[in-house]
C-alpha cells in the first residue's frame, strides 16, 4: 500500500512539474512543428507523388512513436542528474525502495510523454494529417507502449551512467542516431547492410514501426511504409523491454550506492 | 544517554580514487546531543553525512543509526533521519503544502491524494500549524520559487521534522544564505532544538556554528583530528596564556623565577601559560616589580581550528 502511495506522489510530482513549466511545454511543440510541419511539408510537396504516400503523415507517425520513445527515456534518464538537485534528493533518502522510485518514475515519465503525444496529435491534425478518429483510438495502446518502451530503454543507459559523468551529454549520442536508423523521418525499407544490422540494433525503431503499423493498418500504403507487422514489434518490444528493466533496475540498484 | 549514532572505524574511497575520502573514523552522538562536524571544503564531511543518510555505500566499518545497521536495516535507518540538504531539495515548480504533501505520502503518513482538499484532516491541521510557525499561512499555494532563500530552508527544515526523526542531519545548512537569513535560521534550530530534543547532526565550515554545538569533530583530508566539546578543543589546542612586560625587565624575570613559574619570552614580554583563570590571579598578585603591559590571550574556536589545520598540512607536506 505504502509503494503504490509512493508510486502515485512519484508520478503525480512529475506530471506536475510538466504542467506548470512552460518552457517545457512550449518546446514539446516545436520539434513536430519542425519535423512534421516543414520537413514534412516540404518533402510532401516534391517527394510524395513519386514515394506513392503522404509523406507528411509518414513523418507523423515517427515523430508520435519517437517523441514518446525519447520523452520517457530522456525523463528516466534525468534521474541521475537531479539526484543531486531538487526533491529527487529526498527521494533517495526516503524510506521508500528503489525499485518503487523506477516505477514511481516510469508511470510519471510515461504520463508527461503522452501529454507530449496528444500534442504532436493536436499539431497533426492543425497542419492537415489525415488522422480519423478510429485511427487515434486504435494507435492509443501503441503510443503508451512506445513511451513505456522507451522507460526501460533509459533506465537502461542510466544504469549504466556512472554519477559523475553528465546524462546531458551522453544522452544525444545515444538518442539521435535513432532517429535516422530508426526511421522517423526518412524511409529505411531499403537499406545498405551495415546500416540496415545498425537499424535492428536500435530500439526506437520497433516503437515508431509499431505505431506506424497500425496507423497504416489496411490502408494501401502499408507495403511501402511499414517494415514489420505490429505483432512481431510488440513481441520484439516486450521481449526488449524485460530485459532492458530487469537489467537496468539491478544495475541501478547496485550502482547508485556504489560511487 | 543512549548512543543513536555509532560510527566505527569508517572508510570510504571512491571508485578509482588513490586516496581515502572517508580515513579510519570513529565516533558516537549521543541521543538529543547537537554534534557539529567541522572542517574545510573537501575535507570528508560531505562524503561522511551522504552514508550516514544511506544515500552512498561505504568501502568499509560499521554504522549504526537509531539502533539499526546501516547495511542490513537502511529503511529503518531513513525512516528514523531527517535530511537538510547542501543544495535546495524543494521542487521549485511545486507550491510550499505540496513539497510537504509529497514528502507525507513518501514516508507513509498519509495515504496519496491528488489535492490538498482531499488529503486527511490530520495532514491539513499539520500543515497549518507549522504554517503559522513559519508565517507563511498565505503562500502556502504558491510556488517555491516566489520564496526567499532563508524561507525555503526552514520549510526544507519543517519538512524533514515531519516524520519525527530522532536524528536531523544538516549539510552545510547556512552556506547560500545572507548574514540575515543565516541567524534567523539559528534561532529557529534553537527553536527545534529546545522543543523536539532532536539529536542534531551538522556539518559546517563555519567556526561560529560549530561553537554552539555540543561536541564538534574537526575533520581533514577524512581523518577526524579532534573531537571534544568547543571548550576542550580550545583548551587542548591553544593553551590560554598571560603576556606580561616590565620596563624593569631583569627584575621581573628574576621575581618570575623565585615564584617558580614556567614562561617563555616573546618580544621582550613574558608569556605564562595557564589552565584556569584563578591561577593568573594569584601569580599577578605575588608580582611586585611594576608591570607595563599585562594581556590575558583567550583563544577562540577558530585559533584553534586554523592551528590543527596547519599543522596538519604541514605535516603531510
Amino acid at each position: 500500500m505504502r509503494a503504490i502511495n509512493a508510486i502515485a506522489t512519484i508520478a503525480y510530482r512529475d506530471f506536475m512539474k510538466f504542467l506548470r513549466d512552460r518552457t517545457r511545454i512550449l518546446a514539446t511543440f516545436i520539434f513536430p512543428f519542425l519535423f512534421i510541419g516543414i520537413l514534412g511539408g516540404s518533402l510532401q510537396s516534391n517527394l510524395a507523388e513519386d514515394a506513392g504516400y503522404n509523406f507528411m503523415a509518414f513523418i507523423f507517425t515517427g515523430v508520435v512513436g519517437q517523441v514518446m520513445f525519447q520523452s520517457t527515456a530522456a525523463g528516466i534518464i534525468s534521474l541521475i542528474e537531479d539526484r543531486k538537485n531538487d526533491f529527487s534528493q529526498e527521494l533517495f533518502v526516503s524510506p521508500v525502495s528503489r525499485y518503487t522510485i523506477i516505477f514511481g518514475k516510469l508511470v510519471g515519465e510515461s504520463l508527461v510523454s503522452l501529454a507530449q503525444g496528444i500534442g504532436v496529435v493536436i499539431f497533426g491534425l492543425v497542419v492537415g494529417v489525415p488522422l480519423t478518429l478510429a485511427q487515434f483510438i486504435q494507435m492509443s495502446p501503441a503510443v503508451v507502449v512506445s513511451g513505456l518502451f522507451g522507460g526501460a530503454f533509459g533506465l537502461l543507459v542510466l544504469s549504466n551512467l556512472s554519477s559523475e559523468r553528465s546524462a546531458n551529454q551522453i544522452f544525444p549520442f545515444v538518442i539521435f542516431p535513432q532517429f535516422f536508423l530508426a526511421g522517423v523521418f526518412s524511409p529505411i525499407k531499403n537499406l545498405p547492410f551495415v546500416l540496415d544490422i545498425l537499424s535492428k540494433l536500435s530500439p526506437m525503431r520497433y516503437a515508431v514501426d509499431l505505431v506506424r503499423g497500425i496507423y497504416y493498418l489496411g490502408a494501401p500504403e502499408y507495403e511501402k511504409t511499414v517494415l514489420a507487422s505490429p505483432i512481431v514489434n510488440i513481441v520484439v518490444i516486450g521481449t526488449l523491454f524485460a530485459i532492458f528493466m530487469v537489467l537496468g533496475t539491478v544495475m541501478f540498484v547496485r550502482n547508485e550506492r556504489n560511487r | 544517554m543512549g548512543e543513536i549514532i555509532e560510527v566505527k572505524d569508517l572508510v570510504k574511497r571512491y571508485r578509482k580514487a588513490k586516496e581515502n575520502a572517508v580515513d579510519h573514523i570513529s565516533f558516537d552522538v549521543g541521543e538529543g546531543e547537537f554534534f557539529a562536524f567541522l572542517g574545510p571544503n573537501g575535507a570528508g564531511k560531505t562524503t561522511t553525512i551522504s552514508i550516514l543518510t544511506t544515500t552512498l555505500a561505504k568501502t568499509s566499518g560499521e554504522v549504526r543509526i537509531a539502533g539499526y545497521d546501516l547495511d542490513r536495516q537502511a529503511s529503518r535507518v531513513r525512516q528514523s533521519i531527517g535530511v537538510i540538504f547542501q543544495n535546495p531539495s524543494l521542487d521549485q515548480n511545486l507550491t510550499a503544502e505540496e513539497n510537504l504533501r509529497f514528502h507525507c505520502v513518501l514516508y507513509g503518513l498519509y495515504p496519496f491524494a491528488p489535492t490538498y482538499g482531499l488529503m486527511r484532516e490530520g495532514y491539513k491541521r499539520k500543515v497549518s500549524q507549522l504554517s503559522k510557525v513559519l508565517g507563511i499561512e498565505n503562500d502556502l499555494n504558491k510556488p517555491i520559487k516566489s520564496f526567499s532563500g532563508g524561507m525555503k530552508r526552514k520549510l526544507e527544515i519543517i519538512r524533514s521534522l515531519m516524520h519525527n526523526p530522532k536524528v536531523l542531519f544538516l549539510d552545510e545548512p547556512t552556506s547560500g544564505l545572507d548574514p540575515a537569513s543565516r541567524k534567523s535560521l539559528w534561532e529557529y534550530l534553537r527553536q527545534v532544538r529546545e522543543g523536539e530534543r532532536t539529536t542534531i547532526f551538522l556539518t559546517t565550515h563555519y567556526l561560529e556554528e560549530a561553537e554552539e554545538a555540543d561536541r564538534v569533530a574537526i575533520i581533514d583530508k577524512g581523518k577526524i583530528v579532534s573531537l571534544g566539546t568547543p571548550e576542550q578543543i580550545k583548551k587542548k589546542l591553544i593553551k590560554s596564556y598571560l603576556l606580561i612586560g616590565s620596563r624593569e625587565t631583569r627584575k621581573l624575570e628574576s621575581e618570575l623565577n623565585k615564584l617558580k613559574t614556567k614562561y617563555t619570552k616573546l618580544n621582550g614580554k613574558y608569556r605564562v601559560d595557564f589552565a584556569r583563570p584563578a591561577e593568573v590571579q594569584k601569580l599577578v598578585s605575588k608580582i611586585k616589580t611594576s608591570l607595563n603591559y599585562l594581556n590575558i590571550h583567550n583563544p577562540t574556536l577558530e585559533e584553534a581550528y586554523l592551528d590543527i589545520i596547519t599543522k596538519e598540512n604541514n605535516a603531510s607536506h
